[in-house]
Order: structure tokens, then C-alpha cells, then sequence
């Protein structure tokens, strides 16, 4: 397992995880800063003005702009992290994903309490399914009259993805929604059932790590995991071209 | 009580119509203040159950184990886990703190602060409160019900909540309960409009009034989408409809039969429609509450009192319109994102200028430390962790990995348990000499406070921490998952201090019934406050004043003018 689980954030697997780490750092280290001295001046004034014998409360005001100073502040530094963080980074990552030619394309469905991964083969077509077919043999319920799923692959809890090229996932649910988790990754995206929802991330690391669920689904949540495999792309060849077909009989 | 215009007159002498079906509202906010208090005390009680499993999973719960889950040999079980978060969530805040900040308090302050006799719907103010009675109750029976209480989490997203047992009673309370807030929400407003005393125009109103004037208008407009919301979600349970389901759902293997053509988005959009707007009837009556105790304890005028004023007008419109930054994730467009993420920046604005006033206020003051204005002190830097915390959930990208994970468990806890509660608790020790003639114990209430604060700052704390690791929320078994079995010892600490605040509250039980009784005699206005609730005796007869007030000045006039040390609002000469 690569995760370096620490206290910390999880070591960053994917080219947007030093983007959003930054964004979070960055907005830690503002909040701090504003709440030290925004709690320095608070004592001050506790200790300064305590009730005192002989000594009345004092009438204190200032001008409207001037009280308004510290809630422009934060304005400012709002609209700086919008203009200049938010809008950009969120446009790259979740409003844009990137040509289905130049990635490696794969359905995920999830369900209580699994992930059901559909690769579309060599030929880069996914078979049809349908939902009738299902059964243990078949977790993504493909049909085999379709000629397009004949080198169809389809694995359960386990993801494996090139490293090299985007991956873009196409992800729904049967059930109920879930939530597709991957730390190392920073991705996050809710599994939507009547709905598929694209997403997408660039593996910047191989390796071993770890899919969680992070919407309530019922009572095997906190067990609803998986592992992403992140292989070179000849290791990925080779490991897809070992990978039985779904529909091609034993 | 002889001098009692004949419009006022007696109160009812049996039982029965003056203390159970009273329509008296000092008697009704007392009996939310009651009910509410215990329902928070339920709430607290799961919670201290499901922390058991978050620090020690799978383990039985030692001692009490077997006495309160003798089935399963006193282990936690994921039905029960479930159920107990879904109903955590659900009693704090819609029989909790709701209930504690606008029904209990401004029941029994807002009529007195407007020198009104009583509500403008007597009536209607007991209705609310026997219908909140049966609606709570109801929600706490589901948990001998077959198939047990709710299970899909406070914020039952469907299609699991529709499918999942326990859900019907839940959305039957929720109607129960919703009802009884929008009955409430309408005297409130209407009280507040048409019962001012003569003389107590609209800026001359107390922050408290103000406070819940606002809170109501949110009530009125956030509830009535989510009782609708509910009553489709209970018919896709018990009639067959598909408001909330598409098409196609394979549940445990089997086609589900149901019509298809919903859409488990609508019930997210209509859900949070209420609950962003929730959160600010959450929070808004405590800030009402900090600053009547704030201008009182400095002795000194609120600064920016118009400011304060405006600052929450402002926040109650904006409510409306951030309700999706609870959706970034949801599959819902990625650029309406940017619209709520840009409203969800501007609400933040105004709520540091409420911040801002209240520490404005401090300076130049001469600052009493009561045991109520210590917690009305650390409502500012709590409530401040909670409101920047929120920063990093409200910026879409950072929320990418934020989301749904203990980070935001963090978040709203400070927001609602430092922020509402302390605030509520700090209400409680102010206004419990008005409400029953006699003083809580200083000494205990300051043993309460500072072990409460520490406890519960022990609690959220870590969890800021394990959300950062990437813990999710709602996992019965959070050891299941690699990525938080680092973390696993911060769940220990969590739970550790969540049962020491249990401890922390029994001063507070004990002084709070022993000074009913027994608590130090006091004056009508012990606070030596300017208010108008300060002006009629402790506790107020029915029918509050002794004859009609009259409003002269503005509600904080300490230390003005070198005259007077303080002026109530009543009193029309200041006299050298």
C-alpha cells in the first residue's frame, strides 16, 4: 500500500492533488493567522476593560468604514481565493474532462456494497448491459449478443488504470448513491443512481491505494472499499491482456 | 395581583389550563424550555452510544452493555449505529436546539422585551407546543417500532431513505414537527409587528427581538419546501409513487417496481432549501442572546447596532440562495457550483460584521464576568472556529476532498454545540432569575462552564484532524478502511471527552432544578439590565406588566451622558 497514512493529508497521487492541497493549506494558514490575532486582540480587551472599582465603562465608537475594516478583510482575501483559486481550478477539474481518445475510458457502477468496474477492451467500445443479466458471473450484466462487449472486462472492487493518461470514469449506481473516494487522488464524486456522472483523475504514482464510499448507503458502508491498482502502461497491457473476457465462455 | 387591568386580569387557577394546556406564553416557553432540554439530553445520550463502536468497534459496551442492548450482548450493531446517528442529527437539531433557541426563549422573552401582554395568538402558541409534544414523541417511539427508527441519516437522501425500514414515522414526526415551527414562526412575526408597546419603534427593538423576527421569517419561508418535500418522500414509501426514483433500480439484486421518472436530486434541492436556511435559525437566536448579554455585562452600548441589525437582515436573505454548497459533489451541474460557491462567500461577510460588533462592543466597557457572560464570551471564538472552518468546505475544489468527511462533522459541531448551545446555556443563566425569582448558583455555573468548554473543544477538535486524513463520515466501522486506521486513537480522544461533557452537565442539572427552589432570592432585575423584560416582576404575573409600558429610549442606554449609570427603556427622565 503506498498511502503513508499519517495525521495528515494523504500523499498526493494525482496531477490536481498538489492543486487542492495548496488551496487547503493555503486556507488553513489564513485562518489561522486570522484567528491568532483576532483572539490576541479579544484577551487584550477582556483584560483591559475588566469591571474595575471606581473606574465607569467608556462610550467607544468609530466611524461605519472603519468598523467595517475587518469584514472587508475578509472580503478581500474571499474574492482573491474566488478570482483567483476557485474558479480557475475548479474549471480545470470537474467542468472540463479531457478527450475520451487521449484517456483510458471506464464505467464504474456501484451498488450495496461493491464497485463494479467495466473495461472496454482493445476495441475501446463498451458492450451493452442490462440491468436483467445480472447475476454473480455477470456483475455488470453484459450481453453477449452485443459485439462490441466480446472483449469486455470487468473486475469487482479493483481499479486498474495506467499511469501516463488520464482515467475517465463514467460512474453511476443501481441502488442508492454512493460516493466514489479516493484519497491519495483527492477525488471525490457522488455516485448518482439515474444518473452517470464523468470523472476524472491522472495518476501520478504507481502502486496500491484505497477507495472508500463516502455517502451513507446502508448498513455495509464503512465496508464499501476497493483497491486502485496504478500500473506502468506496459504493465497495464499486460495485465488487461491476461484479464478473461466477460462474455467469452471458459 | 389586585392591580391587574380587568383586560389582563387573573390567569387560570386549576392545573390543568395553567401549567398543561397553558396559553399563557411564559408558561409555554417554559414547558419548550423543559421538553427541549430533555430532547437534547436524548440526543446527547445516542451519541454517547455510537462513540462507543466510532473509538472501540465491535466491541460490547462494558457495564451498561447488556442492560441497554441485551440482544446483542451489548455490542452496537450497524442497524442501531445507523439508527442512532440518523436520530442524533434529527432530535439536536428539530426537537433540540430549534425548539431551545426560537420556541423556548423567544417565547418567554420576545413578548416581554416588547412590553406585549402575550403573544398575539395565545391559541396558536399552544397549539404549537402540543403539536411539537406528540411530533417528538412520535420520533422517539419509532425506536420500539418494528423495523426500528430512521436509518438513513439526518438528511435522509432517498433512494436509500425510501428503502430503508424506519423511515415512515420519521417523515410523520418531521410533518408533526414542521407544523408545530410554522404556527410558532407566524405569532412570532405577527407579535413582534402589531404588540410593540407604545414607543418601542422598530429600531428601538432589542437584538434579541430582532433575532427572532428574522429567525421567523426564515421558519416561514424554509419549512413549508421540506414539508412537501417530506410528504412525497412518504408517499414514494406507502404509495407507490416515484417522485425521488428513476427508473431501473436493482436493490439487493431485484428490479425495484416502481414507475421510475423521479429524480433523487429534487429531494437534496428541496432538503437543503430548508436546512442551509436552518442553520441560521440555528444560529441567529444566539447571537441575539450574546448580544443582549454582552451589552448588559460591559455596561456600555452595543456597538453598531444598526449594524448588528442590518448584518442579520442580510444574512436571512442570503440563507436562501447558498443552499447547493451542500452539493458540489452531488452529480448536479459543476457550474452552478460556482454560483453557490461565490453566494456561499458573500454570507460569510455579514456574519464577521456580526462578530465584529459583538467584539467591538467589549472596548471601553466594564466588563462583568457572570457565569451567563462567560458563555456569551466564548460564543465569539468558538462560533469564530466553526464560521472560518467553514471557509475550505464553502470553496468548491478544496471541498472536493473535504466533503463528507469528519472535517465537516468538525465544522458544524463548532458552529451549532460551541456556537447555539453555548449561547443558549449563557441564556439560561441570564434570563433564569426573570423566569423563576431566584439566582443559579455562580460557583457551579462557572464549574459548568469551564469543563464544558474544554470538553467540547476535546471532542470537535480531533475531528478537524481525522477529516483532513480523509476519514469519511457515518462509517460504523472507520478501522475497515486503511486510510483511517492512523487516525483511529483520535476517535478515542473524541469519545473520551464526549462522555466527560456528559459529566460536565450534572452541575447544571443540579443547579438548574435546586435553584428553582432554593437558588438565591432576586429583584425584579438582578442585572441591573435596561431592557423591558426587566421591568415587570420575577417571574411576570399573567399578563406580564403591571400597567401598559412606555418606551423612551433606545434598549442599551448604559452610562450615557454621565446622568445615570444605566436607563431602562421605561423610564422617560433621567434624574441626576
Amino acid at each position: 500500500m503506498n498511502g503513508n497514512y499519517g495525521w495528515g493529508l494523504p500523499i498526493q497521487a494525482s496531477t490536481f492533488a498538489k492543486e487542492i492541497d495548496l488551496g487547503i493549506y493555503a486556507i488553513h494558514g489564513i485562518m489561522f493567522a486570522i484567528f491568532i490575532l483576532w483572539s490576541v486582540f479579544f484577551v487584550y480587551l477582556l483584560v483591559r476593560y475588566r469591571a474595575r472599582p471606581g473606574v465607569p465603562s467608556e462610550h467607544w465608537e468609530t466611524g461605519t468604514l472603519q468598523s467595517m475594516i475587518p469584514d472587508l478583510i475578509v472580503l478581500g482575501i474571499e474574492i482573491c481565493l474566488i478570482l483567483f483559486y476557485a474558479l480557475p481550478a475548479w474549471s480545470r477539474i470537474k467542468m472540463t474532462v479531457p478527450p475520451e481518445g487521449k484517456s483510458n475510458v471506464v464505467e464504474i457502477v456501484a451498488e450495496q456494497f461493491a464497485w463494479t468496474v467495466h473495461y472496454p477492451g482493445a476495441d475501446a467500445k463498451f458492450g451493452r448491459s442490462n440491468a436483467a443479466l445480472v447475476d454473480a458471473q455477470n456483475p455488470a450484466g453484459l450481453d453477449a449478443a452485443d459485439d462490441a462487449g466480446k472483449d469486455d472486462v470487468v473486475t469487482v472492487n479493483e481499479l486498474h488504470i495506467p499511469l501516463g493518461k488520464p482515467t475517465v470514469v463514467y460512474l453511476s449506481s443501481k441502488d442508492v448513491i454512493h460516493s466514489l473516494f479516493i484519497p491519495e487522488f483527492r477525488v471525490k464524486q457522488d455516485a448518482m443512481p439515474g444518473m452517470k456522472i464523468p470523472v476524472w483523475f491522472e495518476p501520478t504514482l504507481t502502486g496500491k491505494f484505497e477507495i472508500g464510499c463516502a455517502q451513507l448507503c446502508g448498513i455495509a458502508h464503512s465496508i464499501m472499499r476497493a483497491d486502485v491498482f496504478v500500473h506502468t502502461p506496459e504493465e497495464y497491457e499486460k495485465w488487461l491482456a491476461a484479464q478473461h473476457p466477460q462474455t467469452q465462455p471458459y | 395581583m389586585t392591580h391587574h387591568d380587568s383586560h389582563h386580569g387573573h390567569g387560570p387557577d386549576d392545573f390543568i389550563s395553567k401549567y398543561v394546556f397553558s396559553v399563557d406564553h411564559k408558561v409555554i416557553g417554559l414547558q419548550y424550555l423543559i421538553t427541549s432540554l430533555l430532547f437534547l439530553l436524548f440526543g446527547f445520550i445516542l451519541i454517547m452510544v455510537l462513540r462507543w463502536q466510532l473509538a472501540y468497534p465491535d466491541q460490547p459496551i462494558p457495564f451498561i452493555g447488556n442492560l441497554i442492548l441485551g440482544s446483542t450482548g451489548g455490542v452496537v450493531t450497524p442497524e442501531l449505529y445507523n439508527q442512532l446517528g440518523a436520530m442524533h442529527g434529527t432530535i439536536m437539531i428539530f426537537l433540540g436546539v430549534v425548539p431551545l433557541g426560537v420556541a423556548a426563549f423567544g417565547n418567554y422573552v420576545l413578548p416581554l422585551q416588547i412590553g406585549a401582554p402575550d403573544m398575539a395568538f395565545p391559541r396558536l402558541n399552544m397549539m404549537s407546543y402540543w403539536i411539537y409534544l406528540p411530533g417528538g414523541l412520535l420520533m422517539l417511539s419509532s425506536f420500539i417500532m418494528p423495523g426500528g427508527a430512521a436509518q438513513s441519516g439526518w438528511t435522509s437522501y432517498p433512494p436509500l431513505s425510501i428503502i430503508n425500514p424506519g423511515q415512515t414515522v420519521w417523515l410523520l414526526a418531521m410533518v408533526l414537527i414542521i407544523t408545530s415551527s410554522l404556527l410558532g414562526s407566524i405569532n412570532f412575526l405577527v407579535t413582534t409587528l402589531n404588540m410593540r408597546a407604545e414607543g418601542m419603534s422598530l429600531m428601538r427593538m432589542p437584538i434579541f427581538v430582532w433575532a427572532q423576527f428574522v429567525t421567523a421569517v426564515l421558519l416561514l419561508l424554509a419549512f413549508p419546501p421540506l414539508e412537501a418535500a417530506s410528504i412525497l418522500q412518504l408517499m414514494d414509501r406507502v404509495a407507490g409513487t416515484s417522485f425521488y426514483l428513476p427508473a431501473g433500480l436493482v436493490v439487493n439484486g431485484e428490479a425495484l417496481k416502481v414507475s421510475g421518472g423521479g429524480q433523487p436530486l429534487l429531494w437534496q434541492h428541496l432538503f437543503w432549501f430548508l436546512a442551509h436556511p436552518e442553520v441560521y435559525v440555528l444560529i441567529l437566536p444566539a447571537m441575539g442572546i450574546c448580544a443582549e448579554i454582552i451589552a448588559n455585562n460591559t455596561r456600555k452600548p452595543l456597538f453598531g447596532y444598526k449594524e448588528l441589525v442590518g448584518s442579520m437582515m442580510f444574512i436571512g436573505g442570503m440563507s436562501f440562495v447558498v443552499w447547493a454548497h451542500h452539493m458540489f459533489l452531488s452529480g448536479m451541474s459543476a457550474s452552478l457550483g460556482n454560483f453557490f460557491l461565490v453566494t456561499t462567500m458573500i454570507i460569510s461577510v455579514p456574519s464577521v460584521a456580526v462578530l465584529t460588533c459583538l467584539v467591538y462592543s467589549l472596548k471601553g466597557g466594564s466588563i462583568r464576568f457572570t457565569t451567563a457572560m462567560l458563555f456569551a464570551l466564548a460564543f465569539l471564538p468558538m462560533f469564530g472556529i466553526g464560521g472560518l472552518t467553514g471557509l475550505p468546505l464553502g470553496i468548491t475544489v478544496t471541498d472536493i476532498y473535504l466533503h463528507d468527511t469528519y472535517y465537516v462533522i468538525g465544522h458544524f459541531h463548532y458552529v451549532v454545540v460551541t456556537g447555539s448551545i453555548i449561547a443558549l446555556m449563557a441564556g439560561v443563566y441570564h434570563w433564569f432569575p426573570k423566569w423563576f425569582g431566584r439566582k443559579m448558583s455562580e460557583g457551579l455555573g462557572k464549574l459548568h462552564f469551564w469543563t464544558t468548554i474544554v470538553c467540547m473543544n476535546g471532542i470537535f477538535f480531533p475531528m478537524f484532524i481525522t477529516g483532513l486524513a480523509g476519514q469519511q463520515r457515518r462509517l460504523y466501522d472507520p478501522t475497515a478502511q486503511l486510510h483511517n486506521l492512523t487516525t483511529q486513537p483520535l476517535n478515542v480522544v473524541s469519545s473520551v471527552f464526549a462522555w466527560l461533557l456528559f459529566l460536565a452537565q450534572l452541575p447544571f442539572i443540579w443547579n438548574f432544578f435546586r435553584s428553582i427552589w432554593h437558588g438565591e432570592k432576586v429583584g425584579d432585575n438582578p442585572w441591573e439590565a435596561t431592557t423591558l423584560e426587566w421591568a415587570c416582576p420575577s417571574p411576570p404575573p399573567h399578563g406580564n406588566f403591571e400597567k401598559p409600558p412606555k418606551v423612551y429610549r433606545g434598549p442599551y442606554e448604559y452610562n450615557v451622558g454621565k446622568k445615570a449609570a444605566w436607563v431602562p427603556q421605561h423610564v422617560a427622565e433621567v434624574k441626576a
